[in-house]
């Protein structure tokens, strides 16, 4: 194993130098950063092109100059000693590096995060209802959202999501077409979602358009756009079925003793929501933490406490649904902090360009509503691009599952479906896509070249583009170290995880 | 419930049937694809595009039957607005409108088409020779040939695309032909892997010992016996490929870095129309639609390919095997066939009879 990995390493690193080098001559033919000088009439111009060439060390030919950069470059296994060049500003790359790398996982963490459990979601049930309506419309949307350029969804939700969202704000009036397309939308949704016989079908229809399209006029009624909040019948309706849910899901609603440790964690979750509400008022993000790690605790407590014949379950099933409904506790006091944002804001809340409101200024509650709202729409616009693939691998790779023999072998000792789609099919699904997972949180670095410059986004994909555009080779050189070094380090890390996933698979030792 | 298993099993029959009547690989092949309804509304419509597309405009010297070319600027009516109407039918004088300066619409979203599926065709058929050469030699010599093909494989992987469209668009202004070619010339890394993985399975089998034995060169075996059965990863591959490659494309044009003023594509027409979208949304809409058209259609036929190559792996018309078995299978097997077609929950146990 161990022999394995290094030369693994070592064939990698091997790799990086060529590549690098490669890239580092393409940079050089890609254009001439004298170019800007050439054509100028200022006085001075034959000092600022010394200037340049001394900067880029272009009195020497290409390769030479990619082995100075390397001798920086090669430095950065000392700590400190860090140098990749600087950019034609004058700004050291390791600086903008260090900006940009954050703001790009900012950006892309969530997005991949939110693509990939919505896409092995979709995925797993699709597969479990195949050939289904609901598995035809599936397959046809994620063949559709792999087909959409990103950058026109991008600007399409500029303009719906933002500009004519931000204006409906103003003057949240929901007109009575509105209110029939929500209606008309439910009743065609639902049914596909449940299933059924065509007479189940037909009520479900009736009925999910019905509360579809109510409660869009009664949040048009109460004014719920401009004062949105979900108070404590809502969060006890919605932590009630949470817990239902997730007890089915992870326990099986005839183990009693998970169920009531479950819901017993929302009661716990609506009496701190009013006894922890005036500490929330100075809140701190190491605070929400804290309370996150302390609502998982409590509801572990909880599941330990019911016990039950498999007492695990029921720590585990108390434990998730006590986080998830402290997130809802926290959306909502997010929510009462909407009103004072918009008027931070002058009325145009949902952002469309840059990371965040310069001089916002605001409490925990506010930056953390600017936050969101800065990131909602391109993360809305990665996942949707993203999602379509995850849920064709996690069909495919639960549908080969589920026609295994220990699939076959695990239904006739008789357990439940449940218990065969969760403990025995679930899982051995997720071994492939483990692969595409690290492989692509291997890119996740590399940005969203195309979402940062349509968002304004100043991340690695931006810092990359700029630097390609202006013939500045130093941070194109930077930021293709930093994406190539960690798509090689993840390549090796998917394959180990293979292996330690799947015994079947072992590596070259 | 386990209809998997049981989709597995009426599929073998089908293909025991197939078998008796003596069905060769390809007729096997083109068969299910025809069965594929999707794939082939998207062949449809695929057709459809490219026939206007090249027609409308023309190539060259050839004018086409539109009255506008892509670069006339005849005058603004009614503020550009488009005059195609559905019902009842009429193009009227310019169906997508016209952009800011006068030109018509119509013409430029199809001179647009035309390079993206240019590029696209190109990307497609050089890197699936690129990819499957590559792949090929590594899989089936293995040795140093694997060890430095995948090597350079590996390299050329990390290199960014967006760098290789600056290089292009700073040296040869020559472009959309060398664009796609040199697209073309950087993704075939996926298709080599593919390939290799293809190879590295099949050239253990005992029909590549036995051509061994008699004498067949390496050549002869990669050609004649290894690729007819590797043929189905490599064509839905391709076109997987190819509606990357459209999307790519509109990127780099879009970013900057791919065809350029005064020529232009799908990509390039939102990118500079994009500023325009609350005063002249259809210059937003026309080419964004047909990107989407294109992509989708090829991708809906690659998935009709890979059924129809692998239907162990998806699925064929159920509706179809369960016509068939009903019209022309001997009864013992109906009750196997035609079971899984009753899906959603309701499948009867095999055997009751229904």
């Amino acid at each position: 194993m161990f022999s394995y990995v290094m030369r693994r390493l070592g064939v990698s690193l091997l790799v990086l130098l060529g590549a690098s080098f490669l890239v580092y001559m393409l940079v050089a033919v890609s254009g001439d950063p004298l170019a800007e000088f050439r054509e100028s009439t200022k006085a001075n111009k034959d000092q600022l092109i010394a200037q340049r060439v001394e900067l880029l060390h272009l009195d020497v030919p290409a390769p030479v100059r990619y082995f100075i950069w390397l001798g920086g470059a090669v430095k950065c296994v000392i700590p400190g000693q860090c140098d990749l060049g600087s950019t034609l500003a004058g700004q050291p790359v390791t600086t903008a590096l260090s900006t940009a790398i954050p703001s790009t996982l900012q950006l892309v963490t969530g997005a991949t995060l939110i693509a990939i459990v919505v896409g092995v979601a979709v995925g797993i049930v699709t597969a479990l209802r195949q050939y289904s309506a609901l598995d035809y419309t599936v397959t046809f949307v994620a063949f559709l959202f792999f087909s959409l350029p990103v950058f026109w969804v991008a600007v399409l939700l500029k303009e719906f999501g933002a500009i004519r969202f931000n204006d409906f704000l103003a003057h949240p009036v929901i007109s009575g077409t509105a209110i029939a397309a929500v209606g008309v939308v439910s009743a065609l949704v639902w049914p596909l979602l449940l299933g059924g016989s065509w007479r189940r079908r037909g009520i479900t229809a009736l009925v999910a358009g019905a509360v579809g399209a109510g409660v869009l006029y009664y949040l048009g009624v109460s004014e719920w756009f401009l004062y949105p909040g979900l108070g404590p019948v809502l969060v006890a309706l919605t932590g009630a079925g949470i817990a239902i849910g997730i007890t089915a899901l992870l326990a099986g609603l005839q183990n009693r003793q998970a169920l009531y440790a479950s819901l017993t964690t929302v009661v716990l979750a609506l009496i701190a929501m009013y006894a922890l509400a005036p500490l929330l008022e100075q809140a701190t993000l190491w605070l929400i933490v804290l309370l996150g790690l302390a609502a998982i605790g409590a509801g572990v407590l909880a599941g330990y406490l019911f016990g039950g014949y498999d007492r695990r379950q029921s720590m585990k099933a108390a434990g998730l649904t006590s986080f998830l409904v402290a997130g809802l506790v926290l959306l909502d006091r997010f929510m009462q902090s909407w009103p004072a944002y918009v008027v931070a804001t002058r009325g145009r809340p949902i952002a469309t360009i840059g990371s965040q409101t310069p001089n916002l200024n605001g409490d925990f509650w506010t930056s953390g509503l600017d936050f969101f709202t800065h990131l909602v729409l391109p993360t809305t616009a990665l996942v949707l691009i993203s999602v379509a693939s995850y849920t064709r691998y996690s069909r495919a790779s639960m549908l080969e599952v589920m026609g295994q023999d220990y699939v076959r072998t695990a239904r006739a000792k008789g357990l439940s479906e449940r218990v065969v789609v969760t403990r025995h099919a679930f899982r051995n699904a997720l071994i492939p896509l483990a692969t595409v997972v690290a492989f692509d949180i291997g890119q996740l670095l590399g940005g969203a070249v195309i979402t940062e410059n349509v968002f304004s986004f100043k991340g690695m994909g931006a810092l990359f583009v700029t630097g390609l555009t202006r013939q500045d080779p130093n941070p194109v050189m930077g930021t293709f170290l930093i994406v190539g070094i960690t798509a090689v380090t993840f390549n090796l890390l998917a394959d180990l995880a293979y292996s330690a996933l799947d015994p079947r698979v072992r590596v070259k030792a | 419930m386990s209809t998997t298993e049981r989709m597995t099993d009426s599929l073998d029959s089908q293909e025991v049937r197939a078998d008796l009547k003596g069905m060769s690989q390809g007729a096997l092949v083109r068969k299910r694809f025809l069965g594929h309804t999707a794939a082939l509304i998207a062949v449809a419509l695929l057709a459809f595009v490219v026939l206007i597309a090249l027609t409308s405009v023309g190539i060259g010297a050839w004018h086409g039957w539109w009255k506008y070319t892509w670069q006339d600027t005849p005058k603004l009516i009614d503020g550009g607005e488009p005059t195609l109407q559905l019902f009842p039918f009429s193009l009227g004088e310019h169906p997508f409108g016209q952009d800011s300066v006068g030109r018509d619409y119509f013409a430029m979203t199809m001179r647009g088409t035309q390079i993206s599926l240019v590029i696209t065709v190109l990307v497609g058929v050089i890197s699936a020779v690129v990819g499957v050469s590559v792949g090929a030699a590594s899989g089936f010599f293995r040795g140093w040939v694997e060890s430095v093909l995948m090597r350079f494989t590996d390299i050329v992987i990390i290199v960014p695309v967006l760098l290789l469209g600056a290089v292009i668009g700073y040296n040869l202004k020559a472009g959309f032909v060398l664009l796609g070619t040199f697209l073309g010339l950087v993704l075939w890394t996926g298709m080599a892997r593919l390939v290799r993985g293809d190879f590295l399975s099949l050239r253990e089998r005992e029909f590549v010992d036995a051509a061994r034995l008699a004498g067949a060169s390496s050549g002869r075996i990669i050609f004649k016996h290894i690729l007819p059965n590797a043929v189905g990863v490599i064509t839905v591959n391709t076109t997987l490929l190819m509606s990357s490659a459209i999307l790519l494309e509109t990127s780099l044009s879009y970013l900057g870095f791919g065809v350029k003023a005064p020529d232009t594509s799908l990509g390039l027409l939102i990118s500079s129309n994009q500023a325009a979208f609350s005063t002249r949304p259809w210059l937003f809409w026309w080419p964004g639609l047909f990107i989407v058209i294109i992509c989708l259609s090829i991708n809906f036929i690659g998935d009709g390919l890979r059924d129809a190559f692998d239907p162990q792996q998806k699925k064929v018309s159920l509706r179809r095997v369960k016509e068939q078995a009903q019209v022309d299978v001997p009864a013992p097997l109906t009750a196997a066939t035609a079971a899984p077609a009753q899906d959603g929950g309701t499948t009867p146990e095999p055997g009751d009879g229904r």
